[in-house]
């Protein structure tokens, strides 16, 4: 469990990016942080593992204080995957590249060996195994850090902007894995703008402003309010914009998932036959 | 990365930003080589103490004397290294005393290099500095090599802070382990900022060659720099230190330390 009790931080550049955020994440849970370019979500959670300190609060990771315990030793606790891949690889093979982390942490070479083993399998890179990560197309390269960070078994896992550059499949593959990862009893917090994204995930989202958390709850309640997606600078799903140009028909346009969408239409016109 | 901190350029205005980069990097040259010439300790003290009009004038005092600390550990190191290796090597007529005031001047030394060249920087914008390299016939292929790499220096730092944080996130522990672990520990940190360096100065490339870069031979600027009087003076100033510089380097018997403090206990 996440604990983030009103914390602010500044950057030393004087830029006030958190003003007193409460936030609290349960085990298990599945949590899109979501807002404009500034809001503060990347800076909210790198407090999660430690990586920045809150000047004010405290955030509280399974009951430990964040300030207390080194990176490392959250790390092993909660995995964070970053933006650019191109910002953590370094070695000369895939393989080594996700036994780093491994090797960090001191586990034993088996256990590594057979870890590494099935982390490819599960990003299907297991053909890349001795490739050097270099070489790879920018969705491979995203797919190896990712690896890199599941390989350990980090109860919680933070994904940093995962949609950008990825071809919609590619997306459509991080989706299903990131439920699946959820289904496992995974913690999973997902960093992102992508609207279409988190409508079909549909998880719990935090909007941010400014420093500040405007709303909290269910993606279907908050992608739907037209008042706080226009405050927080993001755009309705496409299938919420369509039935909102719909009102007329007597729709309501609290509606995120394509299915259900269709299902309605189909119904009114089952209707409108009759 | 404090150590940039002390280089990096503010857009203040001050009689000193407003002077002639050209002559102000005389000034630093003169400045260098006069420290250069000295190993004592109070021609040094003199060097450093004649750097604060400057700083103060311009109003850098701040970001000065963060360079100053950034500088901190290798004065250490410096004077650590002079001590121990003067003693170990020490001839038969070397007192304590001396050594120590060598040690220090050494690393009064090393400092007021450091003072000089962060005031020259901290003072003198990207944009006047090519500018006076340009029109100092330097080609401008070489001028714009240059600001691009002083340019990019803050970026380069960002960029480090979060590969240092992305690799930390992974279990990397930069302060453990003897010395030479503690250097490897960077090698994670390293490659990356290197790759990411390589391929960012190809897209650099590539954006400026899309801009149609060098498609005239004979470039015309905006801004010319002209000396005024300001700048006169402080030509006169650089010439008139080198002079006393030389003068009492070669004339003047510069009195040790120990002269003026109680004898030491070795």
């Amino acid at each position: 469990m996440i604990e983030v009790k009103d914390i602010y931080f500044t950057y030393p550049t004087g830029v006030e990016a958190l003003k007193g955020v409460p936030l609290t994440i349960g085990d298990g849970e599945f949590v899109a942080i979501m807002g404009q370019n500034g809001a503060g979500k990347t800076t909210l959670v790198k407090h999660f593992n430690g990586l920045l300190k809150p000047a004010k609060g405290e955030v509280l990771v399974d009951s430990v204080s964040t300030r207390d315990v080194s990176v490392a030793k959250l790390a092993r606790k909660v995995g964070f995957v970053f933006q650019n891949p191109d910002h953590q690889l370094f070695s000369e093979t895939v393989e080594e590249e996700i036994a780093f982390a491994l090797r960090n942490f001191g586990f034993e070479e088996a256990t590594i060996e057979k870890r590494v083993t099935w982390a490819l399998n599960l990003l299907d890179l297991t053909e890349y195994r001795k490739t050097s990560p270099f070489m790879l197309s920018g969705g491979e390269r995203k797919r190896v850090a990712l690896a890199s960070v599941l390989a350990w078994d980090p109860k919680v896992v933070i994904l940093d902007e995962p949609t950008i550059g990825q071809d919609h499949r590619q997306k459509e593959n991080l989706r299903q894995f990131i439920v699946q990862l959820n289904g496992q009893g995974k913690t999973v917090v997902v960093v992102t703008h992508d609207v279409e994204f988190v409508a079909e995930c549909n998880p719990r989202v935090v909007l941010m402003s400014e420093g500040k958390i405007v709303a909290d709850g269910e993606a279907k309640k908050i992608l739907t309010d037209t008042a706080l997606t226009l405050a927080a600078s993001i755009v309705p799903p496409q299938i919420t914009q369509i039935f909102l140009g719909l009102t007329d028909f007597g729709f309501s346009y609290d509606v995120i998932d394509v299915s259900e969408a269709k299902k309605i239409l189909l119904d009114y016109f089952e209707e409108a036959k009759r | 990365m404090s150590v940039f901190e002390g280089f990096r350029f503010r857009h203040v205005t001050s009689p000193i930003h407003r002077l002639d980069p050209r002559v102000k990097f005389l000034y630093v040259l003169a400045m260098f080589v006069v420290t250069i010439f000295f190993t004592e300790f109070l021609p040094l003290l003199v060097l450093f103490f004649l750097q604060l009009p400057f700083v103060f004038v311009a109003g850098v005092k701040r970001e000065w004397l963060r360079s100053l600390r950034g500088a901190i550990f290798l004065v250490t190191l410096i004077f650590v290294f002079n001590f121990v290796f003067g003693y170990l090597y020490r001839s038969t007529y070397t007192t304590g005393a001396a050594l120590l005031e060598y040690s220090l001047a050494m690393s009064l030394r090393f400092l007021v290099l450091v003072e000089s060249f962060s005031v020259f920087f901290l003072t003198t914008s990207p944009d006047h500095l090519s500018l006076a390299l340009e029109q100092s016939r330097v080609p401008y292929e070489f001028t714009f090599a240059f600001t691009t790499a002083v340019r990019f220096v803050p970026v380069l730092a960002e960029e480090a802070q979060t590969i240092m944080d992305a690799q930390k996130a992974r279990g990397l522990e930069l302060e453990r382990g003897n010395f030479l672990k503690r250097v490897r520990n960077y090698i994670p940190i390293l490659i990356p900022l290197i790759v990411s360096a390589i391929r960012r100065s190809l897209e650099l490339a590539e954006a400026m060659e899309s801009r149609a870069w060098g498609a005239t031979p004979k470039r015309t600027n905006l801004y010319v720099l002209k000396m005024k009087r300001g700048d006169f003076v402080l030509l006169a100033l650089s010439i008139v230190l080198l002079a006393i510089g030389v003068y009492v380097r070669y004339f003047v018997s510069i009195p040790p330390l120990s002269l003026f403090l109680p004898p030491l206990p070795f």
